[in-house]
């Protein structure tokens, strides 16, 4: 039994658990009978297809849409391109070519069985499983050989809106000591129900997730890696319309985090729970099986709710993510789970329970490299307190050792961070995080005092709300309001149209692979 | 040069404050003492902290002092630096455009209302384009509001709608009209590349369009937004930071009042 320094419950943490995983395994039995246009948009890049057609739409597109036109959708991509390749001998990307000028309708060949469709599909199916498998050896060997930075892991964000721009404050970044690089997406990204083509130059807020965006990010970071003999971790975003579409052009790229939350995407960007819940599956077995890092998105509840009193809708979340990361087959190793030090600095003794709660986080998931995102809500345009506040925040992260650090810019409240902002706050990571390396091991917390109270507290209300997800199910809690005070119906919200019950003929070969 | 960086002279400065002439203030009256901090994109050096002094100069600083240098990577340095500012500024002549309203309480507005338009207020808001932050809207129209002032939907004499976030200007607009709205708010929170302004440009072109400008109280409102730039823009008042429902709501209040009855 694990011992904890806060004297924590591990009996209800373990029910904890339990109950989470009866919510997780709810909404699997939704997510097992469906497919969405995503999926199957994924599929078509998971055997080979790329590009756009003359109207700039990506080729994916025109082959899913082709077959939702027909009002097949259900019965999936991969049963018609297997059709298709036996019938025309032609490889996915030359089919698709060909829908594209109009030449072709697969729907409407001579059909065969699942079984020789499935067989027609597989020397494309294996191609890029070794791909995905050969990139991942690509990062195993980089941390064989050239290593890592030590935990918690420096993360900063890029988001000139720029990719050439961004290497270049990524670049600064790496060499000033940081361990990924966030390229943050553009604002509007998440709701496009397709992915953007080719190196792109303009963006808001951030800079657009492409195929070519992840490439030419990737092969900087490998150079700057190689020469500070420091392997430098590339972080992008899944959550939106695309998300397991984006999660497979990581993990062909050799991306290392990937946010993947349907919850955020539910909350903040209005998607639909049901099209994003059957998205997120996929994603995470595709991030599961490349050994990316996922990063699920709690701390931004805290940005509309109170830090304080909402606490426990954090853990809450974190249980079920964990979950439903697990059902993806993605190992805790992997589970970057989200939260927040975003407690308004006027509260009494706040810096005590942030403590005691990022512990509590720490110890009930242990194998985990915890996301600790800074403070932003409560920033300011006083830049020079803001670097107090970050200061209070590093040093609860070394103390409970956290796993991956969000640094806080002290220019948060003002814009998306210049390369100076980013020195600043790398210097102060390092300096607190060397300063006070050991300071876990040396302090103890005393027994009924403040911050253990905190810890049993917000555990004990964070199980109480799962007892109550449970019952009633977590598409009714969420159209109840349950987290961030944010209230989403079933059937509203961005992409339903793009959600269909699974037919007779449908399969999708990377689910078994990936569940191995 | 003439006086050298450390010219003594520039102690003997006049150190009675001429509310014509002010300047910054460190320690001493019109010592003009001023903290700045940049980036130049040079590599680290003797050349470097003087490109960083002439900056200085060139920006209006006298003896410019380069007191941090730092690496940022190779072929980017940045400086911390002070120096004694040479301009002055007339404060006596400063004319800031502001909301012409007095802020009235939450009842007062109410009872405002009732006596002088007589109906309730429809108004319509939303955090527009792709803009996904509604703090800022939700902050001046949910009914809890935000730091102790109400939100609108809270008041009697308002008929709120927020529409809220990543809500295309078009489609504002047709809620506008479906609702025969009265007023128009608007919220913008990213301001990277100025998507703010071109977005709220575009919702005023398009109000244009359709013969609906005149028609409305058009007002935005966000974290980089004052009077001064939204009156610039078009719109009729605008609301930045520490501005709250109680503030929009005497100020609709008293504009449509004057519409209305004058
Ligand atoms: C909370 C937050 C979020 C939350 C938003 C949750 C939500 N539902 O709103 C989340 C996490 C989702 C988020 C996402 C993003 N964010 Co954000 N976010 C913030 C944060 C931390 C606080 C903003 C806030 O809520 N302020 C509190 C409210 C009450 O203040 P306010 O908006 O100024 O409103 C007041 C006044 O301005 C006024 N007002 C506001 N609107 C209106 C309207 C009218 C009509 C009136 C009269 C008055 C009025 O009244 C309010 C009360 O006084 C700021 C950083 C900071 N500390 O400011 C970054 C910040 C605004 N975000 C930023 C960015 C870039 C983003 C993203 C684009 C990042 C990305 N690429 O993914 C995304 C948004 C994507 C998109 N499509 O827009 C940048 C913007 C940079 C810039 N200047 O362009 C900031 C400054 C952070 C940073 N330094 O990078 N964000």
């Amino acid at each position: 039994m694990q011992k904890s320094k806060l004297g924590l419950d591990f009996e209800k943490v373990g029910y904890a658990k339990q109950v989470s995983k009866h919510i997780a395994e709810d909404v699997q039995k939704f997510v097992d009978s469906y497919t969405t246009v995503a999926v199957e948009r994924t599929l078509c890049r998971l055997l080979g297809i790329d590009g756009v057609d003359a109207n700039e739409v990506p080729l994916p597109n025109v082959v899913v849409d082709e077959i939702k036109d027909k009002g097949v959708l259900n019965q999936g991509v991969m049963f018609f391109l297997g059709n298709a390749i036996i019938e025309t001998g032609l490889e996915p990307q030359q089919i698709a070519e060909k829908i594209a000028a109009g030449e072709l309708d697969i729907t409407k060949l001579p059909t065969h069985s699942v079984e020789e469709a499935e067989k027609a599909t597989k020397p494309f199916v294996d191609k890029y499983i070794q791909i995905i498998k050969d990139r991942k050896a690509k990062r195993d060997n980089y941390l064989n050989t050239i290593g890592e930075g030590p935990k918690p892991y420096l993360y900063v964000i890029v988001a000139t809106g720029n990719i050439y721009e961004d290497v270049v404050q990524a670049e600064a970044a790496a060499r000033q000591g940081a361990d990924i690089i966030a390229v943050i997406r553009t604002t509007g990204q998440s709701l496009l129900d397709y992915v953007p083509y080719g190196a792109t130059t303009e963006g808001f807020g951030g800079t657009v997730a492409t195929q070519e965006n992840f490439r030419i990010m990737r092969q900087a970071l490998d150079k700057i890696g190689e020469e500070e003999k420091r392997y430098i971790r590339l972080c992008n975003y899944c959550s939106g319309l695309c998300m397991p579409e984006i999660a497979a052009m990581g993990a062909i790229e050799g991306l290392d985090v990937m946010l993947n939350d349907a919850l955020y995407g539910i909350l903040f960007r209005d998607i639909n729970m049901q099209r994003t819940m059957v998205d997120q599956y996929f994603s995470r077995l595709l991030n599961g099986f490349a050994g990316v890092i996922i990063n699920t998105g709690e701390d931004n509840y805290l940005t509309t709710a109170d830090a304080y009193d909402e606490a426990h809708t954090v853990l809450a979340s974190d249980f079920i993510n964990e979950q439903l990361a697990l059902i993806a087959n993605l190992p805790e190793e992997q589970m970057g789970l989200g939260h927040a030090f975003e407690m308004d600095p006027d509260l009494e003794n706040g810096f005590l329970y942030e403590l005691g709660q990022a512990q509590m986080i720490r110890e009930i998931f242990p194998k985990a490299p915890l996301k600790y995102m800074p403070p932003t809500k409560f920033m300011t345009g006083n830049i020079f307190k803001g670097n107090v506040q970050d200061a209070l925040f590093n040093q609860i992260s070394i103390w409970t050792g956290q796993g991956i650090q969000l640094l806080g810019m002290l220019t948060e409240a003002i814009h998306t961070p210049f390369m100076s902002d980013r020195y600043l706050s790398i210097e102060n990571a390092k300096y607190i995080f060397k300063n006070m390396k050991n300071i876990g091991d040396e302090m103890e917390f005393k027994e009924g005092g403040m911050i253990r109270t905190r810890a049993a507290e917000v555990l004990d209300n964070s199980i109480e709300l799962l007892e109550n997800i449970k019952n009633e199910g977590l598409f009714t809690a969420l159209e109840k309001g349950i987290f961030a005070g944010i209230k989403r119906p079933k059937d509203g919200g961005k992409g339903l149209a793009g959600v269909t019950e699974k037919g007779a003929n449908y399969f999708n070969p990377f689910i078994a692979i990936m569940n191995k | 040069m003439s006086g050298g960086l450390y010219s003594t002279d520039s102690q003997d400065f006049d150190k009675t404050l001429d509310l014509t002439k002010i300047k910054p203030y460190g320690d001493t009256m019109n010592d003009g003492k001023t903290q700045v901090s940049f980036t130049l994109p040079v590599q680290k050096g003797e050349e470097a902290i003087e490109a960083a002094k002439q900056m200085m100069k060139k920006m209006g600083f006298e003896n410019p002092q380069v007191v941090y240098v730092q690496e940022l990577m190779e072929g980017f340095t940045f400086f911390n630096c002070y120096g004694n500012c040479v301009h002055t500024v007339d404060y006596t002549s400063i004319i800031v455009p502001k909301v012409e309203s007095t802020t009235m309480d939450m009842h007062e507005t109410d009872a405002f209302v009732n006596e002088h338009i007589g109906r309730k207020i429809t108004v319509v808001g939303a955090s527009t384009g792709t803009d996904a932050h509604t703090v800022g809207i939700d902050a001046i129209m949910n009914m809890k509001g935000f730091a102790g002032h109400y939100g609108l939907e809270r008041y009697e004499s308002f008929e709120a709608l927020n529409m809220g976030s990543q809500v295309p200007n078009e489609e504002f607009i047709a809620k506008a009209i479906e609702m025969n709205a009265d007023v128009l708010l608007v919220s913008q929170t990213v301001t990277q590349k100025d998507v703010h302004i071109k977005n709220l440009i575009e919702l005023v072109e398009l109000l244009e369009a359709e013969g609906l400008r005149e028609k409305v109280i058009l007002i935005c409102g966000g974290p980089r937004i004052d009077h001064e730039l939204a009156k610039e823009l078009g719109y009729d008042a605008g609301f930045g930071m520490n501005k709250y429902a109680d503030d929009v709501a005497s100020y609709i209040a008293q504009e449509l009042d004057r519409r209305l009855n004058s």
